[in-house]
């Protein structure tokens, strides 16, 4: 296994309590595997990300418990400096906003080129001319006439490209991407997501796709892990999710999705809101918002059960769940 | 919530949004089935200028470029269309926001454009605004009855000073919120609730129109889904003509009636739901439709997917011809020398299928890229799902009742 994060927690410390952002995340992605994350805004599924990734800020964040094995060593018993070596030459991170991601000050060229500079020991103009090399890698267009351009000269699909291109430049194992589509258009979406699918084959990457939309998942995915409340709620295979949700949280947010095929009359909604982290609900964390919620419900965390051989489900009622289609 | 199609076809007899016969009606006083709204020939340039002391203009961003639509009385139209198409300064000069360029914007027969002082604010009256994002567009040092009541400072009419507060009240329990939540501040919100807040304010003077700009894409899809309903709810109860511009097409699907599609600043094609989504004719239409990622693996294989190449052009450097003809996969001579003009094209003018609707393409082709079958697969097909207003839920019967259809 490339990755194997095993019963992950994290914490924040705020004026206001603990807000415990991640409580017991366990996935593994393989070689040239595409995990997808799934979850909402304050599900944890970034948190987890960064944790992985050795970028939360700590303080006011803090890890209290679990492991990250990645290549079978433990990333949270590491040095800083073995860290971060790591970091950018075996993983990599993609992140949603490229325009905040990028320095405005320096042209693409010079941020593409620094990766070898750094890592490679590279002079300025070789450099240079594997900054070109990857730029026309993720296909942009005239990429020697573009390389000493600035970010805000590039279009936000373009500027993604670079994100992407900068990612992919030590050819790392791990490629973590956050939400990196959420921010361009339908149409570039797509070129974007495509782009990513192929590099990632091509060089046999592990992949972590962390995403609040399921569409965009549908169609690159492997294999999903559905989160809430900071904890996994639900994993399967891609097709399986969709066809036969096992949680009622994954079923909710694939029926609440208007489809582009009909026009509904009302739409399905979930009722309620996301938990607040400083006060996450006993038992199953998502017990008010649910529709099959038992007195079991308030009182008993639900592990992750065994649904089949890949599907896991932490829902008590997981088998009603599917028979309830 | 459907559109009066039929008063909208007899006023222009029959015809499409764009004659020239339409002129005469400007003298006609308002009657009764006409559009609430008509804009016609609608623009916004803004000016690039060089030069600090001695400004001089050298172009404009052609930003909205041309824009004809009606909205009927009690009718949703969906605008949709990739950022910088112009979406948003449309709604901007409907709320009055931003002075047009050019063109005509008609509210009851009434040239709003031209209007100041009091006229002006009458108007103004009737057509409000829903903003996307709910973090900014709410004062944070303002409590919410504040926020909900502001309005009424400005149009004391509505409200004389001491129903108020219970008409902010009533307002807040219209939109699902507690009223005792009329002393809190706006971070005492989540994101959904913020949005209602600010679905409120609009609501507050009684609106005819709401211009709705991305309501719902700042928010989480489980949430999305109840402001929705929301707005769906509330068109119906006070009786609202919507403005709803978005870039999301399957929320657009949901609550439009009819839907416009913009490229570049202007319209390219627009029809109802069943004409734009199963019967499209503009190659963009097609390429945005293909695009929509569903939430469906089995459908990718039975779908075919338009990728287009390269990016939207500049708005201060708009392609000659037909603005889409840089990135269409059909393009010809004829599309650089002439610009297509947002009409029934020719081939379709004499069938009897959905296909017979504006499109502003002189290669007009119909192709369905979202296929009928997906209509009855996986369980986030709405169609037997039955309605679930959130609160009905009771233990173990929601979630359950889903017909037969789906396949494991």
């Amino acid at each position: 296994m490339l990755l194997e994060v095993r019963d992950l927690h994290v914490e924040f410390h705020t004026r206001d309590g603990v807000a415990k952002a991640v409580n017991g995340v366990n996935y593994s992605v393989a070689e040239g595997e595409t995990l997808a994350v799934l979850g909402e805004s304050g599900s944890g599924k970034s948190v987890t990300a960064q944790a992985v990734m050795g970028i939360l800020d700590m303080p006011p964040g803090r890890i209290s418990g679990g492991e990250i094995l990645f290549k079978d060593r433990d990333l949270l018993k590491l040095k800083a400096d073995e860290r971060r070596r790591i970091r950018g030459q075996e993983m990599a991170m993609i992140f949603q906003d490229a325009l905040s991601s990028l320095n405005p000050v320096l042209s693409v060229g010079q941020q593409l080129g620094e990766m070898f500079v750094v890592h490679r020991g590279m002079s300025r103009g070789d450099a240079r001319a594997k900054a070109i090399e990857l730029m026309d890698r993720v296909r942009i267009p005239a990429a020697r006439e573009r390389v000493g351009d600035f970010p805000h000269q590039f279009s936000g699909g373009m500027r993604q490209r670079i994100m992407i291109a900068m990612a992919m430049a030590l050819e790392p194992s791990l490629i973590i991407a956050d939400e990196p589509t959420t921010a361009l258009d339908v149409t570039v979406q797509a070129q974007v997501m495509d782009l990513l699918a192929e590099l990632q084959r091509e060089l046999n990457m592990g992949l972590i796709l962390i995403t609040h939309d399921l569409g965009v998942v549908a169609d690159v995915a492997d294999k999903i892990a559905v989160m809430y409340a900071g904890r996994i709620v639900e994993t399967s295979p891609v097709h399986e999710i969709y066809q036969a949700p096992a949680h009622p949280y994954t079923k909710g947010l694939l029926r609440s999705i208007p489809r582009l095929d009909q026009k509904g009359q009302e739409l399905y909604a979930i009722k309620g809101l996301p938990p607040n982290l400083l006060h996450i609900p006993p038992g199953c964390a998502f017990h008010p918002r649910c529709p099959m919620a038992q007195a079991v419900c308030r009182t008993d965390v639900p592990p992750l059960y065994t649904v089949d051989e890949e599907r896991r489900s932490a829902c008590h009622f997981w088998k009603e769940t599917l028979d309830a289609r | 919530m459907h559109a009066d199609d039929a008063g909208r076809e007899g006023l222009s007899g029959g015809s499409t949004l764009l004659t020239g016969a339409r002129e005469a009606d400007r003298t006609r006083p308002y009657a009764e089935g006409d559009p609430i709204l008509e804009v016609r020939g609608l623009v916004k340039h803004y000016p690039l200028t060089r030069g600090i002391l001695f400004k001089k203009q050298i172009g404009a961003v052609r930003a909205v470029d041309g824009v004809d639509f009606d909205l009927a009385a009690g009718e949703t139209l969906g605008i949709v269309g990739e950022s910088g198409c112009g979406k948003s300064t449309v709604a901007k000069m409907l709320v009055h926001l931003e002075p047009p360029t050019g063109g005509v914007i008609r509210y009851k027969g009434e040239d709003v454009t031209k209007l100041s002082g009091r006229a002006l604010k009458a108007v103004r009256r009737n057509i409000q605004m829903v903003f996307q994002d709910p973090y900014t567009s709410l004062n944070p040092r303002m409590t919410v009855g504040d926020i909900i009541g502001e309005p009424y400072e400005i149009h004391p009419e509505v409200a004389p000073k001491g129903s108020r507060r219970q008409k902010v009240q009533d307002l807040l329990d219209v939109v699902g919120l507690n009223p005792e939540y009329i002393n809190r501040y706006p971070h005492q919100f989540s994101g959904g609730q913020r949005q209602r807040i600010g679905i409120a304010r609009g609501l507050a003077l009684n609106p005819e129109i709401i211009v709705a700009d991305e309501p719902v894409s700042a928010l989480d899809v489980s949430v999305q889904a109840q402001v929705v309903n929301l707005l769906d709810r509330l068109q119906a109860e006070f009786s609202l003509s919507f403005v709803f511009i978005a870039h999301d097409l399957s929320i657009v699907r949901h609550i439009s009636d009819r839907v416009g599609v913009m490229y570049l600043g202007r319209i390219v094609e627009v029809g109802t739901d069943e004409e734009i989504y199963d019967h499209p004719t503009h190659p963009y239409t097609q390429a945005l439709l293909s695009a929509v990622p569903v939430p469906d693996p089995s459908a990718r294989e039975h779908r075919e997917r338009i990728i287009l190449h390269g990016d939207v052009p500049s708005p201060a450097n708009i392609p000659s011809g037909c603005r889409f003809r840089t990135r269409c996969w059909k393009a010809q001579e004829r599309c650089e020398r002439e610009v297509p003009l947002l009409a029934v094209p020719a081939v379709f003018r004499d069938s009897g299928t959905p296909a017979r609707h504006d499109s502003a393409c002189h290669f007009a082709e119909e192709k369905r890229v979202v296929p009928p079958e997906e209509r009855r697969e996986g369980p986030g097909a709405a169609g037997e799902a039955q309605p679930h207003p959130p609160d009905e839920d009771t233990p173990g019967s929601g979630g359950t009742d889903e017909g037969g259809g789906e396949g494991r």
